[in-house]
């Protein structure tokens, strides 16, 4: 069902859906006092095959399809969706739509121009993760299984897993906008238990991915490093100690921890939040919300990351789009909806999760610009902190603008100086507040290995992150220990 | 034993027989189809309305192997007969491209036999329109808005509600539906004072029928109530102290524990309770139940993912650990029976997963416990993902109230609360009688003598 070149189309040979069904259902959904209307078709193939206790046991794959009609007037949305892509379901969804509006029709007649393909090509995927034969798949896992069994007895437990999408979309709007695209993604998941002294277990993960073919991940170059890192922080969290309660300067590592920022300040700048004048960095464009040098981005641009579109969920071309530049806040992130309501242009950040969802807006990968100072010095200018080398997952109440975010691996600083490696330790904070006490920021940008998931309203969808080593003061570590 | 009469059934028989014809050595499907609506206002206007509908058809194989059955999992949306057909063949092939395992397979028998009414929807409820349910979500925002001056903007409150249909069917020769709605409202409103910062806070109700739900109003008022209370809130000195949870605090207590009751964490080895089966791992006033037949539950079904029945499970039994949630699966894998706790959703995979889940109820209500606390904190919200199921290590971030001579003393945030969920539960030193469910997981007020708090 692929052929990625004319995504659009696959929908017309596989739905009869052209651009007179598309005008037509558009025309419904105008039929009342509506700004807006557009149409999202979604089909995907969602496959997994896991591993555990030795034996890949099974293997799953979800066919997905839908479309989902809106209908924008003012401030409100109309949506309905439906699992049948048909002119009947699409009209009767076009009729749901528009009923939140009552009034004369704007009339206008609709032309979708089209189809195009979106400019940007950031994921041209020889074969789908989702094509490649099981067996494949299955290899790979019982490679991974003896491999990390192998590394060290006191593994006991190993579960890995492929998790491959292939989701082909196409968004028309009354705007004429009509464009698709294909949207590979693949995850490769490494989790292994180790157990102690005692009969102590402890949990080491790792894994890497993005809308990438899985050809990239099957040779050993590739998926052995993941499976040494797992191992290692199980190993090292074994002999983790509690961590201590209180407040400290802290470390935090490059790469996955920039799930600081998409907690601490991406949430708070998406455009919705901001519209409503709900978030704790409403009306503070122009102001000062982190230190000088920090300058944070979201790009959907980046070739083949897990956060990246050709377009997003409206067909809008993604950007790179500055949020903070040199401490002061400079954008929003924004869905077509929010821009228009606050009079700025879209950023490429309207998502959804699937065509049963309304787009929102969504960061894609979100990181802090490298600095010039040296990772080491870094480390060494910390009397006595924390050092967090990786992230479990955050959270953030936005209009509180506080968040907090759990360590997986963190190490003492005792003198400039690694010290012992402490278990359950996360950190809390205040968005606005947290970047305006970075004191260093390191020359040592990375992004993470891509295996981010962002749940926002209960639609969950990918995204990147990325950080150089920096040096925050002051932050509240919470733990176990005076 | 009931016959299938849905729209889905055609499909479901289709696919079991396509899949014995493709090979499989038995198979069982699970077809879900529902409608539902959504809506939202802010302030006076309508923010959102959202409808849909959908079906799911989930069919799991499995083949014959040495020495066990390989399976595979799939679903789809499309119910042609064609792309049912291809389904079916699609797994019997995928199945054989993993690997047998010898605790794979259907249950063999104790498949329900009587499918008791729950009480799981009200059909008077469908005579209602999505302007009615626009009205509800208007009285819930209105209240909140209404109910203090300080409250200066909102999030907006929802209402939602769907009905669904539930059919299961097995090469075992179970077949069985049920149908059940579910109904909601919500409410958040966004407070301010002095041109402070701003606080939020939520409140909602969920309930199989209209009749069940609290009012627009009380859930409007609960949501303001708790905002205004966290407005000049602070941060409190690092320190130990004894913790209060309010009942929605205290739920997300039992919500961490749960995921290591379920069997599939007991046989990884990724539950911190593991080993723990007969042994005390609480307080003798802990008591926690699963019950998936408790009229009107959220949780309730009755039967399973499985086709077994569901019925009363006490998992923790003054103290003592007695049960873990089960599957057929997962029941081989510990040699043991499943406990009609097979979770499956058209499109997921199988688990072990609670279907009303509650800690028993002791005395006294939460102004009980506060009055009784001479210093310590009381706990009303939690966020954060800080806790490890294989070590039961706990720190999340919360919010709630400081504590003094059993007064509320002054509103807390940005803190965060750390302890070993063993320990805590071991250390939980009272509990209320203030038993309150959200959805499927309820829970009432309680005390943990000790825990460490960082703050200042």
């Amino acid at each position: 069902m692929s052929s990625p070149n004319t995504p659009a189309a696959a929908f017309g040979a596989r739905f009869g859906i052209g651009s007179r069904e598309l005008e037509r259902a558009l025309g419904a959904a105008l039929e009342g006092p509506i700004d807006h209307a557009d149409l999202f078709f979604e089909a995907s193939t969602q496959d997994s095959v896991s591993l555990e206790d030795g034996i890949v046991k099974s293997g799953d794959r979800h066919l997905v399809q839908g479309v989902g009609v809106r209908a924008v007037a003012g401030e409100k949305q109309g949506y309905a969706h439906a699992d049948d892509i048909t002119v009947e379901a699409l009209q009767l969804a076009a009729g749901t739509a528009r009923s939140i509006a009552a009034g004369s029709p704007r009339g206008a007649a609709v032309a979708v121009r089209g189809p195009g393909a979106p400019k940007l090509d950031l994921y041209p995927v020889p074969l789908a993760p989702t094509e490649v034969p099981v067996a494949t798949k299955v290899a790979l896992l019982d490679a991974i299984d003896r491999y990390a069994r192998a590394k060290d007895p006191r593994i006991v437990q190993v579960m890995a897993s492929v998790v491959s999408q292939h989701r082909n979309l196409m968004v028309a709007a009354s705007d004429g906008t009509w464009v698709a695209d294909v949207q590979p993604l693949v995850r490769l998941n490494v989790q292994v238990i180790a157990q102690g002294a005692e009969g102590r277990r402890e949990v080491g993960y790792q894994g890497a991915g993005g809308r990438r073919a899985l050809a990239e991940l099957l040779a050993p170059a590739s998926w052995q490093p993941l499976v040494d890192e797992a191992v290692r922080l199980a190993l090292v969290n074994l002999d983790a100690r509690p961590c201590p309660a209180g407040t400290f300067d802290v470390v935090l590592g490059p790469g996955w921890p920039g799930v600081l920022l998409h907690e601490a300040v991406g949430h708070g700048l998406e455009g919705d939040f901001n519209r409503k004048g709900v978030s704790a960095f409403s009306g503070r464009i122009g102001q000062r919300v982190a230190a000088p040098g920090v300058t944070v981005i979201d790009d959907g641009t980046l070739p083949g990351r897990r956060g990246s579109l050709n377009v997003d969920d409206e067909g809008t071309p993604t950007a790179r789009t500055v949020l903070i530049e040199d401490g002061i806040l400079v954008g929003y992130l924004h869905d077509r909806l929010n821009a228009r309501l606050m009079g700025h242009a879209p950023t490429g950040n309207g998502r959804r999760q699937s065509y049963a969802h309304l787009p929102m807006p969504r960061m894609t990968n979100t990181f802090m610009l490298a600095g010039r100072d040296d990772p080491d010095e870094i480390l060494r200018s910390v009397k006595n902190g924390l050092y967090a080398k990786t992230f479990g997952g955050g959270q953030v109440d936005i209009t509180s603008g506080k968040f907090v975010f759990s360590a997986s691996e963190a190490y003492r600083i005792v003198d400039g100086a690694l010290a012992e490696p402490l278990r359950g330790a996360s950190l809390i904070g205040n968005g606005p507040d947290v970047l305006t006490r970075v004191s260093r920021i390191g020359s040592d940008l990375a992004l993470d290995l891509g295996v981010g998931t962002c749940g926002k309203d209960g639609q969950s969808v990918p995204v990147g992150v990325g950080l150089p080593t920096i040096r925050v003061d002051g932050l509240t570590v919470g733990g176990t220990e005076r | 034993m009931s016959a299938l009469r849905g729209a889905g059934s055609d499909a479901l028989q289709l696919a079991l027989e396509r899949a014995r014809a493709a090979g499989a050595h038995s198979a069982d499907a699970v077809y879900a189809e529902g409608d539902a609506l959504e809506v939202r206002v802010r302030g006076k206007e309508v923010d959102t309305v959202a409808q849909s509908r959908e079906r799911t058809l989930g069919l799991r194989v499995f083949a014959e192997g040495p020495g066990g059955l390989r399976s595979a999992l799939t679903s789809s949306s499309d119910l042609s007969r064609d792309a049912v057909a291809r389904l079916a063949e699609d797994s019997v092939a995928l199945a054989r491209a993993t690997a047998p395992d010898p605790s794979a397979g259907l249950p063999a028998d104790g498949f329900a036999r009587e499918l008791p009414d729950l009480a799981l929807f009200d059909p008077a409820d469908r005579a209602l329109a999505t302007a009615d349910w626009i009205a509800l979500a208007q009285r819930a925002e209105d209240a909140a808005r209404g109910y203090d001056p300080r409250i200066v903007n909102s999030e907006g409150a929802s209402a939602s509600t769907s009905y669904t249909t539930i059919c299961y069917g097995s090469s075992a020769g179970f077949a069985g539906e049920y149908a059940s709605a579910s109904h909601s409202l919500y409410a958040q409103p966004v407070a301010t004072q002095n041109g402070g910062g701003m606080q939020t806070a939520w409140w909602a109700s969920a309930s199989r029928t209209l009749a069940g739900l609290d009012s627009p109003e009380a859930v409007g008022r609960i949501a303001a109530e708790r905002t205004i209370g966290q407005l000049g809130a602070r941060r409190v000195p690092t320190c130990e102290a004894p913790v209060i949870f309010d009942p929605s605090a205290s739920r997300e207590l039992l919500a961490n524990l749960a995921g290591c009751l379920s069997g599939y964490a007991v046989y990884r080895g990724s539950s911190f309770l593991r080993e723990k089966t007969g042994r005390e791992i609480a307080s003798e006033r802990v008591t926690i139940v699963d019950d998936g037949r408790k009229r009107g539950g959220l949780g309730s079904k009755p039967f399973d993912g499985e086709g077994q029945p569901t019925r009363r499970n006490v998992l923790v039994e003054r103290g003592v650990l007695r049960s873990w949630l089960l599957d057929s699966y997962s029941a081989r894998k510990l040699g043991l029976a499943s406990t009609g706790n097979a979770a499956r959703a058209a499109g997921g995979a199988p688990s072990a997963a609670p279907t009303n889940l509650w800690l028993e109820p002791g005395a006294g209500d939460l102004e009980t416990l506060v009055r009784g606390l001479e210093r310590g904190l009381l706990v009303t919200g939690m966020f954060g993902h800080g806790f490890n199921p294989v070590t039961g290590d706990f720190s999340r971030g919360a919010r709630g109230y400081w504590v003094e001579r059993g007064e509320r003393a002054y509103p807390v945030e940005e803190i965060t609360i750390a302890g070993n969920l063993g320990e805590m539960l071991s250390h939980v030193e009272a509990i209320g009688a203030d038993l309150r469910f959200l959805g499927s997981l309820g829970a009432p007020s309680l005390r943990i003598a000790r825990m460490t708090i960082a703050g200042a």
